[in-house]
């Protein structure tokens, strides 16, 4: 799993590369915490283009990242979902939360 | 009306993170003979990535534990998977099976059993506390047309 972030602006761009399961979920919130803190974005971006796999795990990173955002009163969106991680994410139900675009 | 297993695998591990990808590879090679579409495949490997990380989450928490897999192939097409571990148990399987019911704190969604549930046909959770858990779900897979 590969976390690579961008920022400018306090808009903090994050893409994701690899399997996001329980082992790679881990590194990814250790990694989007501190970043978070560090840089106190009012947008954050997720970028899910390169994720090959992703199972439960990844939404609770995903919904981790939207409460930190609420609490910085900032905005949150994902991006380039990939058709096997929009599967899990559907069947969580996760659209009615998170903005994807 | 079950039809008689045709293929089999069995595998154990131990419950490290780093074997939750080697189940879903096991999973997905060993479903290749049923020559399922890119999104079968990927439903049954969503569906033991979860079984198999609940064995490693919550089953053994403080500890190193046997994780065992056995995979069963049908002739009606099917394919079903039995993820077991000797664990610490459930005691309400009920409650563990309800969308967002976690034990596992900010770190889980509590969507696992949803997941399961919804990627596969049927799905069974046994439980004894102090004794271990199994999870056995099984899927169709569709015959195409110009298939076998
Ligand atoms: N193999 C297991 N051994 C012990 N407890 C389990 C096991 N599998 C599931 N559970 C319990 O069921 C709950 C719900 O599981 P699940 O839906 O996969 O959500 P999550 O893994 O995100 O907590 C877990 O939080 C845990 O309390
Ligand atoms: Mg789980």
């Amino acid at each position: 799993m590969a976390v690579s972030c961008m920022s400018a602006r306090r808009e903090l761009t994050v893409a994701l590369t690899g399997e996001l399961d329980h082992h790679g979920a881990k590194q990814v919130m250790q990694e989007l915490d501190k970043r978070m803190d560090w840089e106190l974005p009012r947008r954050l971006s997720i970028d899910m283009g390169g994720v090959t796999f992703m199972d439960s795990s990844g939404i609770a990173v995903l919904l981790r990242a939207h409460r930190r955002m609420a609490q910085l009163q900032g905005s949150m969106t994902v991006s380039n979902v990939p058709p096997q991680a929009l599967r899990v994410f559907q069947a969580a139900g996760l659209h009615r939360v998170i903005d994807f675009v | 009306m079950r039809t008689k297993a045709c293929n089999y695998v069995s595998v154990d591990f131990p419950s490290r993170s780093s074997n939750e990808g080697f189940a879903r590879t096991v999973a997905a090679c060993f479903a290749a003979q049923l020559d399922p579409t890119l999104e079968e495949v990927n439903d049954i490997k969503t569906a033991v990535s979860e079984a198999v990380t609940n064995a490693i989450v919550h089953a053994y928490p403080d500890t190193i534990g046997k994780v065992s897999m056995k995979l069963r192939l049908y002739e009606d097409n099917s394919v079903e998977i039995v993820v077991r571990d000797w664990g610490v148990g459930i005691a309400d399987v009920e409650q563990a099976r309800q969308p967002m019911y976690t034990t596992g704190g900010e770190e889980r969604a509590g969507m696992g059993f949803t997941i399961m549930e919804s990627f596969m046909d049927k799905l069974r959770l046994r439980s004894t506390p102090g004794k271990g858990t199994t999870v056995t779900m099984r899927r169709c897979i569709s015959r195409r047309a110009g298939g076998r």
